[in-house]
């Protein structure tokens, strides 16, 4: 045996592999360096190194080593860094490219990978049984959250995430095809081939870097005359080079979901030592495709016998792929455990190298023969009918004892290196996601692909073709085209399901099903023996199959214990359900662009930069910015607020009111609608006039509000709560179209394209008539509308007022909304006006007894238990909301109704939400008769003032109630919701 | 993500374009305001949430706002058939109801059409 220069890796074996000797990649692990060639994964550049013990497992901390070559590995999980901020841990080292100046560190160790504290979990296992945490920390019940939760959380998990923010960027792609190729192994690059060339759109996803799925494994397969891998190469190729086919290596494809829609995460710059700065990590596909042809191979199981977990003991097709791929050795003398015949060209192909095999172990009693004649061959001892019933070895395997399955004694074999096959599980992952069926094969201990529910087909080792030749035959009829010639000699043949020979129900051993997660052969027997009988239940109760990832070895191991231990068969246990993501996905490629600014639409009015440049603190309605207030120079919020309150009641105030929702309603049966979608006799509005509208739902529960005014017979201008525009126009256009579709009415939402500048205070009309044409304020009365222009631009003015005062509402196109602003602040500002924000909005409001819906109401109050029981058309013969109305709950007296609430001490504030009790003495739990929904300080008032819904609210005038807090109760008087001139004698200015 | 036919744009598009609102076929009675309490219990609370063939109703809210019926497998998810507001409920034979539930076979014409027709861009 020769070996290559020492850079390239001890165990790397010169004249194997294909990556070039010449191209050398440094790495970190657990700060030491290494040397790996490129194209290496870390796994096979640890192997190549010599490095077995790669981690530590979940709950014993035992040591662990590479499992595996692929997406299927529960071990070799490591933490991968690029640098400070660029840290991804649970990495599967097997799936990793290993690019110059990778840094990786082992997880769940401490202090150090192969002395680790933890590891004590091993020794005390027997007190770890399934189902420990919901025997153990039952009670108390406080001491779960303070105490075991906190304990348990710190203890658990396998990496640690990383603390600053995802630096990268995350692309995302929809993409439709003719055929979606899963898989570039042999059967999915014969399908892809057959429909490219057919001049078919395809998109081939393979989540390898390098494509040929088990042609990578092998350099034995012949396929049309050329070796398995350069046939994968050129056919690959040519793919690449058509216009119609979309070639994707590193792509997972990993949800399959309705109507032929498949989810891929493509992985971009993982493997790169420098990757652009501005170049996507990853991109989310959503494929759309006539038709899938999934050809995603089958997963090689461990076999379940006692301390299976050790470093060195490997899955034998893993073995095959590093030395005949990456050129690498996973040990100097190694033992082979065989259910299956793949296992034994693993073990050719290693003693072929000049590795010393010490023995192929095969559980069957019977293995073909022409295996056995080969074997002789290469002198490679072999033990037919015989188990390996333990191992050696505490950071990496020693030994294997072997012993006759029909009794006597047994035999240690000295090795470095245990590969083992209990056979092939189909990867029916994406199938079962489909909602595709899934039949059981009893004859080789499998399920496999039943009845399609989408236009899909399995093809290769997914469907339990066992043969190269079949896969490429199942492959091309699947693309309608005739396959290439195949040769190959090994085959997949045989399989071993549960437990193995000395891991029974009698023998006290760890025998592991998952390794991720710890599951032992015992813990599935126990968790059937205290009661669980479904495989759903068994897997919750031990875990097993609920790692990231999601057991692809140890799924079908647990379902066959199961069974055995229930007496039934395996059907009749059933199958855990395949979900997504098949292999875990970053929430990066999830979350994508939606996140920071772009995580959702940010909407600011044309004022917004006049209000930041005037040092205004912004609220958040909807998606709206709102000003919230304007503060000066030492003033805080509340200090604010009160003076913008004061000042607007004592001069005037200037205010954004660009949010509100408008709708303009036109038509000849406008006023029809609008009599069906508002409470309010709107047949007697004139054109010119304003009118308070309230909308219900059918339940006749209030749904929006707004002023609305009549610009025309045939056209309504119509305001919404900030929040409600979007839906408001949904109900309506779901009248019109649906209920009332015999109506000539058109909506359009108007929201953005007016500007709305109120101005509000004892001298609104003083500031804004000099810029106003022909509209002559004075003679406009309270709740008015006319059309005319502010500042030369159209306008519609609106003389109303939400905050009592006499007030005008100027809608401008919005693109002229700034400059009106700042014409009618550079008037007002000299006359004493002040800006105001939200927050003194909603303080005068309050003062005026004002409702804001959504924050007085809550979906199940009245126009009556509002107080605008007024508002309602009581002569209409229909309106939406009119039936509900008269239901016998809704007309009974006595029902919650909105009240004004003033606190015994002026000072104090009520807390919004606080609930209302009668007595405050009665005991716990007090019946509650109900809650505060709005509570400010008023400074105009000089007290306290709240609003609140109480049951028989009106009949409690005077009474006093209570509001029990925390620290006190506070005793309350019931009043008015009108606070402040109840005579309304300020709207006149 | 389901791909659904819209009656008014002709046109198989993304679920993302579209609001579901309820079930179908439920009309406001006329003079509702004198419906008796049960007539008014029927219409507005009482749903039939069946598990197989429902007739619900969606709205292309991000597409030409029309709202439009459809009879949709609620276990398989499948569409038979989307058809403008105000045309009567289809009868779907019992062909079209096997093919859309679980296992069935075919895929509605008008959502192939989706697939491999105009939306399929």
């Amino acid at each position: 045996m020769t070996v290559a220069a020492p850079h390239a890796g001890a165990n790397r074996i010169a004249g194997k592999g294909r990556l070039s000797p010449a191209r050398t990649v440094s790495f970190t692990f657990d700060r030491r360096p290494y040397t790996a060639l490129a194209g290496d994964t870390l796994a096979s550049a640890l192997l190549a190194n010599g490095v077995n013990l790669v981690g530590r497992s979940f709950k014993y901390h035992r040591p662990r080593g590479v499992l595996s070559a692929g997406a299927d590995e529960p071990n070799a999980l490591v933490g991968v860094a690029r640098d400070a901020a660029r840290f991804q841990p649970n990495v599967r080292a097997t799936a990793q490219e290993v690019f110059d100046g990778l840094i990786a560190t082992s997880q769940n160790r401490w202090p150090s990978l192969a002395f680790d504290i933890g590891a004590g979990n091993d020794f005390v296992g027997r007190f770890f049984p399934a189902g420990f945490y919901y025997k153990t920390f039952m009670w108390p019940a406080a001491a779960w959250k303070r105490l075991y939760e906190p304990v348990i959380r710190a203890a658990a998990g396998l990496g640690m995430a990383p603390k600053e923010p995802d630096p990268d960027r995350y692309a995302n792609r929809f993409a439709h095809c003719d055929l979606l190729v899963v898989g570039a192994g042999p059967a999915g690059l014969a399908a892809a081939l057959g429909a490219a060339r057919a001049g078919r759109r395809v998109i081939l996803a393979d989540e390898n870097a390098v494509p040929g799925g088990s042609l990578l494994a092998t350099n034995e397969a012949l396929i049309d005359g050329v070796p398995g891998f350069d046939w994968a190469a050129a056919v690959v190729a040519e793919l690449s080079s058509k216009d119609n086919v979309t070639v994707l290596p590193r792509t997972t494809a990993f949800g399959y979901y309705a109507q032929n829609m498949v989810a891929l995460a493509e992985r971009l710059t993982d493997h790169l030592a420098r990757p652009a700065p501005d170049a996507p990590r990853e991109r989310l596909w959503q494929v759309r495709a006539g038709k899938v042809v999934l050809a995603t191979g089958a997963i090689e199981r461990q076999i379940v016998f006692a301390d299976n977990d050790r470093p060195g003991i490997m899955l034998a097709s893993a073995a095959r792929l590093y030395l005949n791929h990456y050129g690498v050795t996973p040990g100097r003398k190694i033992g082979v455990y065989a259910a299956c015949d793949s296992a034994w060209a693993a073990a050719f192909d290693l003693k072929a190298a000049g590795v010393e095999i010490a023995a192929i172990v095969d559980c069957r009693a019977e293995v073909p023969t022409d295996l056995v004649a080969r074997a002789n061959d290469l002198a490679i001892g072999v033990l037919a009918g015989h188990a390996v019933t333990g191992t050696s070895g505490r950071l990496r395997v020693r030994s294997m004892r072997v012993a006759p399955l029909a009794g006597g004694g047994s035999r240690e074999f000295e090795i470095d290196c245990l590969l083992m096959s209990g056979g092939w599980t189909p990867s029916v992952h994406l199938f079962s996601q489909s909602r595709g069926g899934l039949a059981y094969d009893a004859a080789n201990g499998r399920f496999l692909p039943g009845t399609a529910a989408q236009d899909c087909i399995c093809v290769g080792a997914c469907n339990g073709t066992l043969t190269l030749e079949d896969a490429l035959a199942e492959g091309a009829a699947a693309a309608g085209v005739t396959p290439p010639d195949a040769e190959e000699t090994a085959s997949m043949a045989g399989h071993l399901l549960g437990a193995a020979s000395g891991a029974g129900p009698r023998d006290f051993v760890k025998a592991f099903v998952d390794f991720q997660n710890d599951v032992t052969a015992k813990d599935i027997r126990q968790a059937v023996r205290e009661g669980m009988r479904s495989i759903e239940h068994v897997k919750r109760y031990t875990t097993n199959g609920m790692a990231t990832d999601q057991g692809k070895t140890a799924n079908m191991h647990g379902l066959a214990i199961a069974a055995e231990t229930l007496g039934k068969d395996i059907p009749e246990v059933g199958l855990t359900t395949f979900r997504p993501p098949y292999t875990p996905v970053t929430f990066g490629a999830i979350v994508n662009h939606a996140r920071g600014e772009l995580f959702d639409v940010t909407r600011r009015t044309p004022i917004h930069g006049w209000a930041e440049q005037n040092g205004a603190v912004f609220e958040d309605v909807g998606n709206w910015k709102r000003t919230w207030y304007f503060p000066r120079p030492g003033e805080d919020m509340a200090a604010a607020v009160n003076r913008e309150c004061r000042t607007t009641r004592q001069v005037a105030g200037i205010f954004d009111a660009s949010t509100l929702g408008k709708i303009e309603v036109v038509g000849p049966d406008a006023v029809g609608f609008m009599n069906l979608l508002y409470t309010n006799a709107w047949d007697r509005l004139d054109v010119g006039r304003c009118r308070y509208g309230i909308m219900l739902r059918e339940d006749g529960y209030i749904y929006d509000d707004g002023v609305v005014g009549r610009l025309a017979e045939d056209r309504f201008h119509v305001t919404t709560t900030t929040g409600g525009a979007p839906r408001v126009l949904h109900h309506m256009e779901d009248y019109l179209q649906t209920e009332f579709p015999h109506l000539k009415v058109w909506l359009t939402s108007v929201s953005e394209q007016w500007a709305v500048v109120a101005v509000q205070g004892p001298r609104a009309r003083d500031i804004v008539a000099p810029l106003i044409e022909d509209v002559d304020l004075a003679a406009m009365p309270h709740m008015s509308i006319r059309q005319g222009r502010c500042c030369g631009v159209p306008a519609r003015i609106m003389r109303v007022s939400f905050t009592g005062e006499l007030g005008f509402e100027i809608n401008v196109p919005a693109d002229f909304g700034r400059a009106v602003w700042e014409a009618v602040w550079e008037r007002g500002e000299p006359l004493g006006m002040v800006p105001y924000g939200t927050e003194a909005m909603h303080v005068m409001r309050a003062e005026k007894g004002f409702i804001i819906v959504g924050q007085d109401t809550d979906g199940t109050v009245t126009p009556d238990d509002a107080g605008l029981g007024w508002a309602v058309g009581r002569s209409k013969p229909d309106f939406v909301g009119i039936r509900g109305l008269r239901r016998p709950d809704l007309a009974a007296g006595g029902r919650r109704q909105l009240v004004g609430l003033r606190t015994r001490d002026p000072r104090t504030v009520l807390e919004e939400g606080a609930q209302i009790v009668a007595d405050p003495h009665q005991p716990v739990p007090m019946k509650m008769i109900g809650f505060v929904t709005s509570s400010y300080w008023s400074d105009n008032c000089g007290h306290s003032i709240a609003l609140a819904l109480i049951d028989d609210g009106r009949a409690r005038l005077g009474q006093t109630l209570y509001v029990p807090m925390a620290s006190e109760t506070i005793a309350v008087e019931v009043t008015a919701t009108v606070f402040l001139d109840p005579e309304g004698k300020r709207l006149d200015g | 993500m389901l791909l659904i036919h819209c009656p008014y744009c002709e046109e198989a598009r993304p679920e993302l374009e579209f609001r579901h609102a309820g079930e179908a076929h439920i009309a406001r009675p006329a003079g509702i305001a004198e419906i008796s309490d049960e007539a008014f219990e029927a219409y507005f609370f009482i749903r039939d949430n069946t598990k197989g063939i429902v007739f619900e109703r969606w709205r292309h809210i991000h597409g030409c706002g029309r709202f439009f019926n459809a009879a949709r497998h609620s276990v398989s998810d499948r569409f038979v058939v989307t058809y403008r507001a105000g045309e009567p409920k289809p009868e779907l034979s019992g062909e079209q109801v096997a093919a859309a539930a679980p296992g069935g076979k075919a895929t509605p014409a008008n959502a192939a059409a989706g697939v491999n027709g105009k939306a399929a861009r």
